[in-house]
């Protein structure tokens, strides 16, 4: 190649001129290197700049109490994201809190336990789940999973925790808040697996091995050396599954109902921060609406960055940690 | 239900075959009536010993890749039977195939009988973990958890239900292992933060905490310095009184100065580089009188 | 010999060494809890599998009857039949478009990261951290940041708007995909080219990208099977369109596309209509799966040939 082709000219002919020609080669492909990498850090600024100033006009008309305020309506110029806020927590409480031990379960046989011969099948089958777009996820939620939720996972939930008011009486579409997480449990998923099982790899042989030989069986191998030392990485999994939960639009919009007020049910219809913004954003009712709507996105913003932030934390201390090991 | 739940299977796509050997039905030496140790040369006077591990034309595959040929001798309770020979010649391979280290390896596979107090190891109703529960192995490279000092010892034990005076078995294992002196005052400290030395001790106070009957040591010092290899020698002399141990080196003074017996395994020239046993006799006879001329080679430094 | 032949009593609780090598103490109980969490984790995994399965054989069977060269070949005639050429062309227009933005920025970032930050120097952190921002934005957000910038000032969407908020999408993806492939690339290779004294730019043209080229075409095959499933961009970006006709000018016309297609096609009441949704679903999906797979048979080539 051409390092070869090189070598083979004389290295008197690599005169000046050509050690020039180098010189501003170099310096173009840094110039372009490096204002790629600034375009990049610019886009970020410029994400967060359009926001809080498509913000601005709510922010100064309603300030912090837009986070209180559960009353959105519209076409009455009554803007209030605490409704919002709360559907978003719901459903990702539902989803994480389904997905991390299912997904840290499937880490643990795929990295663990499967045969050779499966895990080679299955685990890119599971990683496959992550690559299904929303939309067709959400749209399997509104015509398939709505129904089942309401004809059988509501009343069998209402029949065993029917005392708590989380789980009220059946309702017949399937919409709600419930049916929000369940589905977005099938998309955080693959991630916590997929995340965690690499995770569990990393794990040094030498430390199982040594587990084994104290007479441990499999399972507290797993508990008693294999999560610990990950630990802190299978938290960060954890959060980076959070902020894709937070964050989807689409597939909520499709199952969550759209429903207005807090209700104490997990199976009355809801909204989140991102479903709203998407299912009102291209038709906006009154003037306050879009820069309301921009607030909205500026809660889900910082809820987002901090969630990356605090995955990025977890994961370098989890580095370190490992490092020592 | 015969298979334990105990592997961790690791490594690319494979097969995992594991040898299944029938115990033979000739009558066994019973551990209450101790075996006669064969005839020795060197002279040394004939004591009757249990016999821990009868080994029987043991040889190792991996896939079809023979490691280890067909070994034959038997290791004595309370002795220090050192196994020694150049890099390469099975001596991990075999110390592994002792408490079913190398279940997890892709392809390996077991001929012959290990006989662990009469039972076959590799026995159809055998429990790995039981296995490995009697049989305590120390590695090359100190492998302490990331957990506290501690932790390290007291983990295994509470697996097994030795929840009672915890605290003092941690004690008594550390003290045994010549470490509890160092360490008295930071057992809450990580186990990351002692010495390479230090961690080696950490890991034998980690075996013998759940007092097992044997201990296989995999070239344990390895990976230490001068001083810190003194100690695990030192150590070595005095455990042997409560465990049999079984130690792979490399280190043929090592092997003189602690073993009392010695199994010395080379690479065989004629098969494709298959270890073979070469000899298996009392430390003396191996340095001093050796029957092989192999063996006469390699510990006196003739080794090619 | 100075072995002792009577050893220090054995504690009594202890298994007696002699005794048959089975399950002794509480082991018995310890392997059923092992056993029980294996068979535990075992249905997870085939949970996951399960649903893949289930989203997958819905898809397939709900758009068996509408599949034919036709539904791909043909233009829509209304909400109920015809098929969706228009809508595929279009994808293809916006996200080939946000491709061709977001590729090369995303390459040059990788290599500015690679060949030009040291590893671990500031600028390289904070890029880094940059980009994990980026990939960890919510794409809703993407999707109104870039309606204004673009669409509030032309006043009209477009596919070009959506073609920007997908390269935004992709960008962080290609960028850390080519990262780490790049870092892959042995070190070897620019410590010769380095000693010959060939100059960086000629050893970044003609040695490292060459070896990585199939890493980083693994990595911009990858992000464009996610934009191409990306919707809640092209919700606010480009929606507004004639669904029926062909629309290829990206620049003040919006485009018509799959993901809103099935998005606004999915709650209608015809079952007629739904079948065209599951139809595109199928089209779509099968593009993206067969995408993935395509990938990791060439991530798998491709490391091969890296590490010789």
């Amino acid at each position: 190649m051409s390092a070869l082709r090189l070598r083979l000219r004389p290295r008197a002919a690599i005169g000046a001129e050509a050690a020039r020609a180098g010189r501003t080669g170099d310096r173009i492909l840094f110039a372009l290197c490096a204002g790629a990498g600034l375009l990049a850090v610019f886009v970020l600024g410029e994400v967060v700049y359009q926001v809080i100033s498509g913000a601005r006009p709510a922010i100064s008309k309603f300030g912090l109490g837009f986070l209180v305020h559960s009353r959105w309506a519209p076409n009455f110029s009554a803007f209030g994201a605490a409704q919002a806020l709360v559907g978003t927590v719901i459903t990702s409480i539902i989803a994480l809190s389904i997905a991390t031990p299912l997904g840290i379960a499937i880490a643990v046989y795929l990295a663990m336990m499967a045969p050779p011969a499966v895990r080679t099948v299955v685990g890119p089958l599971v990683e496959m789940l992550a690559a299904i777009p929303s939309v067709i996820v959400g749209f399997w939620g509104l015509i398939v999973f709505s129904p089942f939720v309401a004809n059988h996972i509501e009343p069998a939930l209402h029949n065993v925790l029917g005392f708590m008011p989380l789980f009220g009486a059946a309702q017949t579409t399937g919409f709600s808040l419930l049916t929000a997480g369940l589905v977005l449990t099938i998309m955080v998923l693959p991630i916590i697996a997929a995340l965690s099982r690499d995770l569990f790899l990393t794990v040094p042989v030498e430390l199982t091995e040594g587990a084994a030989a104290l007479g441990a069986t499999r399972w507290e191998i797993i508990r008693g050396v294999v999560l610990p030392t990950t630990a802190s990485g299978v938290a960060a999994a954890t959060v980076l599954g959070l902020g894709r939960a937070l964050g989807e639009a689409i597939a909520v919009l499709q199952v969550v109902g759209d429903g207005t007020g807090i209700h104490s049910s997990l199976f009355q219809p809801g909204e989140t921060l991102a479903a709203r913004i998407a299912n009102e954003f291209t038709s906006p009712e009154s003037k306050l609406h879009i820069p309301s709507l921009f607030y909205l996105a500026l809660i889900l913003l910082v809820i987002g960055l901090v969630t990356s932030v605090l995955a990025r934390m977890i994961a370098t201390r989890f580095d370190v940690h490992r490092s020592l090991a | 239900m015969t298979e334990p739940d105990d592997q961790i299977d690791r490594g690319p796509a494979g097969e995992r075959v594991l040898g299944r050997v029938r115990i033979q039905t000739e009558s066994l030496p019973s551990p209450a009536a101790p075996a006669p140790l064969p005839a020795r040369n060197g002279g040394a006077p004939l004591i009757a010993r249990d016999v821990v591990f009868d080994i029987r034309d043991m040889a190792v595959y991996y896939g079809d890749n023979q490691a280890l040929g067909w070994t034959t001798f038997k290791i004595y309770r309370h002795l220090v039977t050192a196994v020694i020979g150049p890099s390469g010649c099975g001596k991990s391979t075999f110390i592994r195939s002792l408490n079913r280290m190398n279940d997890a390896i892709r392809g390996f596979r077991i001929e012959g009988q290990v006989l662990y107090h009469g039972h076959d190891v590799y026995g159809a109703e055998v429990n790995r973990v039981e296995v490995r529960r009697r049989i305590g192995m120390v590695f090359q490279k100190p492998n302490p958890f990331p957990k506290s000092i501690y932790d390290n010892i007291a983990w295994a034990p509470r697996n097994l239900g030795m929840r009672e005076d915890l605290d003092a078995r941690v004690e008594r294992a550390l003290t045994q292992a010549a470490l509890w002196d160092e360490v008295e005052d930071r057992l809450r400290d990580s186990a990351l933060s002692l010495s390479g030395g230090q961690q080696q001790r950490l890991c034998i106070a980690r075996a013998i905490a759940v007092e097992p009957d044997v201990l296989l040591l995999d070239e344990p010092a390895s990976a230490l310095d001068p001083v810190a290899t003194a100690s695990i020698e030192d150590l070595m002399r005095t455990l042997k009184n409560r465990y049999t141990i079984v130690i792979v080196t490399h280190n043929m003074q090592q092997a003189a100065r602690v073993a009392d017996q010695v199994a010395f395994f080379t690479l065989d020239p004629g098969a494709d580089r298959v270890g073979t046993l070469v000899e298996h006799a009392d430390t003396q006879t191996i340095f001093r009188n050796p029957k092989d001329s192999r063996t006469r080679d390699y510990v006196t430094g003739r080794f090619g | 010999m100075t072995a002792q032949l009577d050893a220090p009593e054995r504690d009594p609780g202890l298994p007696d060494p002699s005794a048959p090598l089975i399950a002794s103490g509480n082991l018995r109980r310890r392997d059923a809890v092992s056993r029980a969490v294996t068979a535990s984790a075992t249905v997870a995994a085939f949970l996951a599998v399960a649903v893949l399965a289930i989203l997958v054989f819905t898809v397939i069977s709900k758009a068996w009857s509408v599949l034919s060269l036709s539904f791909i070949f043909t233009n829509p005639s209304g909400l109920d039949s015809g098929g969706i050429a228009n809508a595929l062309l279009g994808t293809i227009e916006i996200v080939a478009i946000a491709a061709v933005i977001a590729l090369p920025v995303g390459i040059l970032t990788g290599l500015y990261l690679t060949e030009f930050a040291g590893a671990n120097s500031r600028s390289a952190r904070f890029l880094k951290l940059v980009l994990d921002l980026l990939q960890g934005l919510p794409t809703i957000i993407v999707g109104v940041v870039v309606y204004g910038l673009i669409v509030a000032v032309t006043h009209r969407q477009s596919g070009f708007a959506a073609s920007v908020g997908l390269s935004i999408v992709m960008l962080p993806l290609i960028a850390r995909s080519s990262q780490e492939v790049l870092l892959l690339v042995p070190g070897t290779l620019r410590e010769a080219a380095d000693s010959l004294g060939v100059s960086r730019w000629r050893t970044v043209l003609g040695v490292i990208l060459p070896t990585a080229a199939g890493g980083i075409a693994t990595g911009a095959i990858l992000s464009i099977a996610r934009a191409a499933g990306e919707t809640a961009p092209l919700l606010v970006l480009d929606s507004i369109y004639d669904p029926n006709a062909t629309q290829l000018n990206p620049f003040g016309h919006g485009v018509p596309n799959v993901p809103i297609l099935i998005l606004t096609t999915s709650d209608l009441p015809s079952p007629s209509a739904l079948t065209r949704a599951w139809g595109a679903a199928f089209v779509l999906l099968a593009a993206i799966l067969i995408a993935n797979v395509a990938a990791r048979i060439m991530l798998a080539r491709s490391r091969r040939k890296m590490m010789g």
